[in-house]
């Protein structure tokens, strides 16, 4: 099932949380709405799942418009930050929950609740109370109560957000299997963006109540569409400086820039990530930057470097590959040449300016 | 915890506070008993179980029962409206609620006989309808309804406000009416604080003298209350027979007390276990 | 630590500005609830309190003036109440600071208990809390015949209208303190020790500006139910007309007076205790805002740690 949401927008007090929000949710796909705290995006999560009423605009499933729909009729399965299990009920009796309300035959409620125990993996813990059971596994229970009644979708709130983070690595690969197996169009949301990265087919980035991109994973980290995506996806060094003819001239570094080939003169700022740097002893190449060696801390997957360049009095994060790294021998100190391999260049928007 | 005895006054502090409670609480609470010991377990039930004191018995209980049912229903109620829904002067409301606390019991007491009475301001409405409160059994329901009213809407209020939105959403995405959510999820929720608010009204009823005395005919068999009795065996110096209905009463408290400190702690442990 | 609110407020804060589509109710569920509770608190409380004033006034403010002091034992049933309760709440409040102390910074075995034990006067009838003491003081008590020969007065007397009101009231102040001083924590206390202060000091300094406001609102709790105790007075005091009445007591001696004056008399008394009532109640929404200021304040400290 699709869900098509159409020119949200939605105000708390003077915040606003949606600014005419559109986005669509392809049948059978994993998506995940990243962003930071205040981005809008359990707004528009809670919006779809009929939690909160939009002040203007559409949701609707597949062809169905169920803006109006109040959250028991939608047929959705959502769950929570925090879990929101009924705390004086057993395992079976939350999971089963959804079934007894709609007074189902108690044959087939036991049935459906054994099968999802088994398929979340907490079989023979059916008589505990949530208060006996740990993060990982309440969230699993969650999981479980939500799919009971043959959701339409899967709505997720930041659903590994409140556990410690080995229970988070597996939960995600598990979430992973178990949307391969199910194919439920499902959303998540979470700010962190390894996760959106590793679990989700689709990943739509929100800022400030609106959707900065969306794409599959490796666009949108191959090809980020604003300077809010780039920096929000990962640590970026920052250069600040012009566009001409073709040109990008940020300090030391130049590099062609063909979006823009005409003669005026105008602003624009350069973001490198620290691994598409660089580092010679030597000068190198058409443009590379004059820089000290400040600190070096090789512990990790690959080997963090920070230097300073005196001139521009601007400081850099390079990350080298261990290789690499040995291969230099760089001690802070050291007099070092930085280049980048690949540069992305934003122009802030122009009112007046038209290509 | 070792580090606490870094402070000090803990001989001072405890053993002021231990003498005082002997002095005040124990030595008189040894001299009932040792008063009730003094009679034989025959002497002890003929004193205790009279026809006028199971009569007494009777009134105390059922009323102080009736009366903290009531206070549970509209204690649930008023609970709700408060934490819930927002009207003009919601906070002056939420503070009256109090006011049975504050309000001496004679007042209460008082105040109740003259609103009752076939031309109070309530009961002229009344009487034409066959309803005379006054004096009977239900005056004495009404009066502890009042002094109790203040104990379930405390004790549900924080608790219901504690409650996570989450888990009524969760049931509202789950299929569950209104209705169902309330009764399946909030009420069983609200269960231990409204079974501690009844057993609290109840407690606080079955030793009320000072506002029954006013409204009651305090006719024995009929309206007599158990604290009422006591005082009329006191006045007639018979201390044994005042003494073996009070141990009654005293031992029905002290239920009380037990099954409520069991459900605090019953409750606090729930609470903090899913923390 | 159960009593320190755990919720991020900022949290709280949000969750409640937002419209929960899910938790409203229709609007006959809401304004059928809201009506029913305004009317249960409108005659189960509002017009009580209108009462007693109606009566008190039925005959203008002077019959109500000369109710109140042209009665000798009128004045003096207020000027015993005046005397007996001070006592009882001091008493009470030395108590409940020492308890407090002990219970909240200490570790002991018996700690449970010693809580319980402090909760017993609630569960007590107070006319079961007045016969106590008349088994102990009274003239077949067990301390009776020696009192008589050292001709000391308890019963049918002051103190034990001070004893039977202290025993009453004697939870509040304690209950007040404890939960407070629980959730504030030593950790001040300790860094005054710490920092050379003594116990005396400490106390003063950091413990009492710590807890006033709900040291003052266990106070205006115990004063409100030591002025209004009827039971246990009722049945130490031996009701001297003049002499061993308390205002209560006053009520219910003119309230079976059986005449038009002193039924009035009576409502006139009432109305002071009713007066009584509201002031308390004032108070006590003001310091309920400072108390849980306090709370909040001292768990966000907390949170931060």
């Amino acid at each position: 099932m699709s869900i098509i949401v159409k020119n949200l927008s939605k105000q708390f007090g003077n915040f606003k949380a949606l600014d005419n929000v559109s986005l669509e949710v392809p049948s059978g796909s994993l998506l995940a709405l990243l962003g930071p705290s205040g981005s809008g995006k359990t707004t528009l999560l809670r919006i779809i799942a009929g939690l909160e009423n939009a002040d203007s605009g559409q949701v609707q499933y597949e062809n169905e418009d169920v803006t109006q729909q109040s959250p028991k009729d939608r047929e959705v399965g959502f769950v929570f930050q925090h879990y929101a299990l009924f705390r004086h009920m057993t395992v079976f009796e939350n999971v089963a929950f959804g079934m007894r309300v709609r007074h189902r035959p108690k044959s087939e409620i036991n049935e459906r609740v054994h099968e999802l125990l088994h398929l979340v993996r907490l079989e023979g813990l059916h008589q505990r109370y949530p208060s006996q059971l740990s993060g990982g596994q309440r969230q699993r229970v969650a999981l479980a109560r939500a799919l009971a009644v043959k959701p339409r979708m899967l709505l997720l709130d930041e659903p590994f957000g409140a556990l410690d983070a080995k229970v988070r690595q597996e939960l995600r690969q598990w979430l992973r299997q178990l949307h391969d197996e199910i194919h439920l169009t499902t959303v998540f949301v979470t700010h962190d963006q390894e996760e959106a990265f590793e679990v989700a087919d689709r990943v739509v980035v929100m800022n400030k109540g609106h959707i900065e991109q969306s794409g599959t994973p490796q666009e949108v980290f191959d090809h980020p569409a604003t300077p809010f995506v780039m920096d929000f996806l990962g640590n970026v060094n920052v250069f600040h400086g012009r566009v001409e003819n073709g040109m990008a001239m940020m300090g030391a570094l130049n590099i062609a820039y063909p979006d823009y080939p005409h003669a005026e003169s105008r602003n624009a700022t350069a973001y490198v990530r620290p691994h598409e740097l660089d580092i010679e002893h030597a000068p190198f190449g058409t443009s590379s930057l004059e820089a000290r060696v400040m600190q070096v801390n090789p512990a990790g997957s690959v080997a963090k470097v920070r230097v300073f360049s005196e001139e521009f009095g601007l400081a850099l994060n390079v990350d080298l590959n261990l290789e690499r790294y040995a291969e230099l021998q760089l001690k802070p100190g050291d007099l070092v040449y930085v280049a980048a391999r690949r540069v992305r260049v934003f122009m802030p928007p122009a009112a007046d300016y038209a290509i | 915890m070792a580090s606490h005895r870094i402070l000090p006054g803990f001989r001072l502090s405890l053993s002021f506070a231990l003498t005082y409670l002997c002095l005040l609480v124990l030595i008189p609470l040894v001299a009932l008993f040792t008063k009730a010991s003094s009679l034989t377990p025959q002497q002890f039930i003929a004193a205790a179980w009279t026809e006028r004191s199971r009569a007494a018995y009777y009134v105390t209980f059922s009323s102080s029962a009736v009366a903290a049912m009531i206070d549970t229903v509209l204690g649930l109620m008023l609970a709700w409206v408060l934490v819930r829904y927002d009207f003009p002067f919601k906070r002056l409301f939420d503070s009256l609620v109090d006011l049975p606390f504050a309000l001496p019991t004679a007042v209460a007491g008082l105040v109740y006989s003259s609103l009752y009475v076939k031309k109070g301001w309530l009961g002229q409405f009344l009487f034409p309808w066959g309803i005379e409160l006054a004096y009977s059994q239900s005056a004495i329901i009404m009066v502890l309804t009042f002094i109790g009213l203040p104990f379930v809407v405390r004790t549900v209020q924080p608790v219901l406000e504690s409650l996570d939105a989450d888990v009524e959403e969760a049931a509202a995405c789950l299929g569950a009416s209104r209705w169902q959510t309330f009764t399946r999820v909030l009420l069983p929720a609200l269960f231990p604080a409204l079974t501690t608010g009844f057993a609290l009204t109840f407690a606080r009823a079955i030793g009320e003298y000072g506002s029954v005395v006013f409204v009651s005919s305090n006719k024995p068999k009929e309206t007599e209350i158990a604290p009422f009795l006591i005082i009329q065996k006191l006045e007639e110096f018979k201390y044994a027979e005042a003494t073996a209905v009070a141990i009654v009463l005293l031992i029905a408290s002290f239920a009380m007390l037990i099954v409520i400190n069991t459900l605090e702690r019953r409750t606090q442990a729930a609470n903090s276990a899913a923390n | 630590m159960h009593s320190i609110p755990k919720h991020l407020p900022t949290a709280k804060v949000a969750a409640t500005s937002r419209s929960r589509s899910a938790q409203e109710d229709p609007w006959w569920v809401r304004w059928t609830l809201i009506s029913l509770s305004v009317l249960v608190l409108i005659v189960l409380v509002i017009l009580p309190v209108a009462n007693v004033f109606y009566h008190a006034f039925s005959n203008g403010f002077g019959a109500y003036w000369k109710n109140l002091t042209g009665d000798p034992a009128t004045l003096h049933a207020i000027q015993l109440t005046l005397f007996v309760v001070p006592i009882a709440v001091f008493a009470n409040v030395i108590f409940g600071v020492a308890a407090a102390w002990a219970i909240t910074r200490f570790r002991f075995p018996g700690r449970t208990i010693l809580t319980t034990i402090i909760d017993l006067p609630f569960a007590i009838s107070p006319v079961v809390a007045g016969l106590m003491f008349v088994l102990l003081f009274g003239a077949r008590g067990y301390f009776g015949p020696w009192l008589q020969q050292h001709d000391i007065k308890i019963l049918n007397a002051w103190p034990a209208i001070v004893l039977a009101t202290t025993f009453v009231t004697l939870p509040f102040v304690a209950r007040e303190l404890i939960p407070v001083m629980e959730a504030i924590g030593s950790e001040e206390e300790i860094a005054a020790i710490s920092l050379g202060a003594n116990g005396w000091q400490t106390f003063w300094r950091v413990t009492i500006p710590n807890i006033k406001w709900g040291l003052l609102y266990g106070v205006i709790l115990c004063n409100a139910r030591a002025m209004g105790e009827f039971g246990a007075v009722y049945v130490v005091c031996g009701r001297i007309i003049g002499k061993t009445e308390t205002m209560p007591i006053r009520v219910n001696t003119l309230f079976e007076g059986g005449t038009a004056a002193s039924y009035a008399s009576s409502f006139a008394v009432a109305s002071l205790l009713t007066m009584l009532a509201l002031v308390t109640l004032f108070i006590k929404i003001a310091l309920e805002h400072k108390t849980q200021a306090d709370l909040k304040e001292a768990a966000e400290i907390q949170q931060t740690e």
